[in-house]
């Protein structure tokens, strides 16, 4: 690189953010991301609440109440790990990235702007969810320390979706088949991580492998911030496990950004 | 402004004994080339010649098996950001997908160079001025290959690739697409392209190298190809019967059959060897000597 067009290049800031524009326009303007990432988790909890949402699952707190930090932490991965793995590997397959990859836009501006339309999103769906689920189903918001757990219980789930999001995406060699990978995924988690299904009531083996993926942290960590605190003793454990579930994420974070600083390519898998 | 190369001593590409193997496949079989700044460079071939193989290698997406290969002064294998926003690249096809519009897609892309052309200019200059507002979905595919042109050159670089620019262009977009790559080589920029078309190659090349199975047949300026096949075809039509004779001297041939002949000589022609007759035949002999298709689907 030359002095004097290195000088003279825009900042990082301003392609980081002129890129953060095309990230948001796509996602947007997509059919399928408004319909299955970001309105899905909230036509469910609508479905849900309305069709369960009566059922008490444990004193003063009904089904519905139950459901709503379940679909926040369904919201999450739908947009950090579902949406991203899908729309990068499919850029990936049209040379989109290619094209990306010729630009002067640096490869972090890149990812930054990818994290930030993630978050950007994330954050618009669950105040969605949450205005929701106050305005139907009972829900409460969280009171002063419950922001402080919600803040980072999001931002590691977020993390955690987004790294594994990027590593996953180059697993899928066909970007087509993508979602026939992905969905099911995503559902067995759904299922066994006490999104669908409250988690006590399902089969233990069942909890002990849900326990090993990140959703069903994210899911506790979110019970622990919407649900009142009479209810952590009904949790498996009988406690909210904040240590764990801190612990869990992060390591979840580390081996997905390892996994797609690692695995990561710009090119299809065809074309060397 | 960019720091522009020194015009008198450096080449915007060289190229010495390049090897690109898959395999036991030679896609790329010892290629030298070097392409001075300013000039307009035609890779023609034909499929699985080994073209995009070379000019992706060039690019900084492949990496090389053998040989030396400078662009701009800098190995394509570490390509900085700082080289490629010097750089303008189409590459080969094109994706109907996106969610952006021609001035959207081309006002990002201008945002991340330091001295971009301007976007409705550019927009005209390709001649999507209309359709500046359209998606690449409601575009043909002649449209998006223009907006993909465009899209290389908003950040004025020094040197552009263009890989198959004009394939699936109606005559007349093919005809725009030629003036506006005269209109970059008036700017200085140096032009690396590749295409199936003879005439294209001829209209718009200084040079033209004629690759097949990975090897340099030909390079040559155009004028200089089509006069490597000296024989002129000349047909008549005399006492009722047509005939044809190839020949050198075509002028003196004319002679004796005008002497030979009162008033009109029916059917007379005189036909110089086409570009494309010399193509033809260089590829031929390529493919007689070096191992016919071993490169075949590799570099498509």
């Amino acid at each position: 690189m030359t002095a004097t067009s290195a000088s003279s290049a825009p900042a990082w800031t301003a392609m980081a953010r002129s890129r953060l524009g095309v990230e948001l326009k796509e996602f947007l303007r997509s059919r399928e991301q408004m319909v299955f990432i970001f309105f899905f988790p909230m036509m469910l909890l609508l479905l849900f609440g309305s069709v369960f949402g009566g059922q008490e699952i444990a004193d003063g707190v009904s089904f519905a109440q139950y459901f709503l930090p379940g679909m926040v932490a369904s919201g999450i991965l739908n947009t950090g790990f579902q949406s991203l793995a899908m729309s990068i590997a499919i850029d990936r397959d049209e040379d989109v990235l290619k094209r990306v990859h010729a630009t002067p836009l640096p490869a972090t501006a890149f990812f930054a702007a990818k994290v930030a339309q993630v978050l950007i999103v994330s954050v618009v769906q669950i105040a969605a969810l949450v205005a929701i689920g106050v305005a139907m189903y009972d829900a409460s918001l969280p009171s002063g320390s419950g922001w402080w757990t919600f803040t980072w219980v999001f931002l590691l789930g977020t993390a955690a979706s987004t790294t594994l999001g990027i590593a996953m995406s180059s697993l899928l060699r066909n970007a087509k088949a993508g979602s026939a990978i992905i969905t099911p995924i995503v559902l067995f988690l759904q299922f066994t991580s006490g999104v669908f299904l409250v988690y006590t009531q399902i089969p233990t083996f069942l909890q002990h492998v849900a326990a090993v993926f990140p959703l069903k942290w994210l899911a506790q960590g979110m019970r622990s911030v919407f649900l009142p605190e009479s209810f952590e003793a009904a949790e498996a454990s009988g406690s909210w496990q904040h240590p764990a579930t801190a612990a869990v994420l992060a390591l979840w974070v580390v081996v997905g950004l390892v996994l797609a600083v690692r695995t990561f390519r710009w090119t299809r898998h065809d074309d060397n | 402004m960019l720091a522009r190369l020194d015009p008198m001593s450096e080449p915007a590409i060289r190229i010495e004994g390049l090897r690109k193997h898959y395999g036991d496949l030679a896609a790329v079989d010892g290629l030298d080339l070097e392409i001075p700044q300013g000039e307009v460079f035609a890779l023609l071939g034909p499929n699985g010649a080994g073209k995009s193989t070379t000019v992706e290698i060039l690019e900084g997406f492949r990496k090389r098996t053998a040989g030396d290969v400078t662009v701009l002064g800098a190995d394509p294998q570490h390509a900085t950001k700082g080289w490629r926003s010097r750089l303008g690249i189409m590459l080969q096809g094109t994706s109907e997908h996106g969610a952006l519009t021609a001035r959207e897609s081309l006002r990002y892309a201008a945002s991340l160079y330091a001295h971009p052309r301007d976007v409705d200019a550019t927009l005209d200059a390709v001649g999507l001025a209309e359709k500046a507002g359209a998606k690449p979905a409601t575009l043909s595919g002649g449209q998006r290959r223009r907006l993909d042109v465009a899209l290389a050159v908003i950040g004025r670089p020094e040197l552009v690739f263009l890989d198959e620019p004009t394939t699936g262009f109606d005559p007349e977009a093919r005809r725009q697409f030629w003036t506006l790559i005269e209109s970059l080589r008036e700017d200085g920029t140096t032009i690396l392209l590749t295409t199936h078309y003879l005439d294209e190659a001829d209209h718009l090349a200084d040079r033209i190298g004629i690759i097949a199975a990975g090897r340099m047949v030909a390079l040559d300026t155009p004028g200089g190809l089509r006069s490597r096949a000296a024989d002129a075809r000349v047909t008549w039509t005399e006492a009722g019967t047509s005939r044809t004779e190839e020949t050198a001297t075509p002028t003196a041939l004319l002679r004796e059959i005008l002497a030979r002949t009162e008033g009109e000589v029916e059917g007379l022609e005189v036909v110089h060897p086409s570009l494309e007759d010399v193509y033809l035949q260089l590829i031929g002999e390529a493919a007689g000597t070096a191992g016919t298709s071993q490169a075949e689907g590799a570099a498509a």
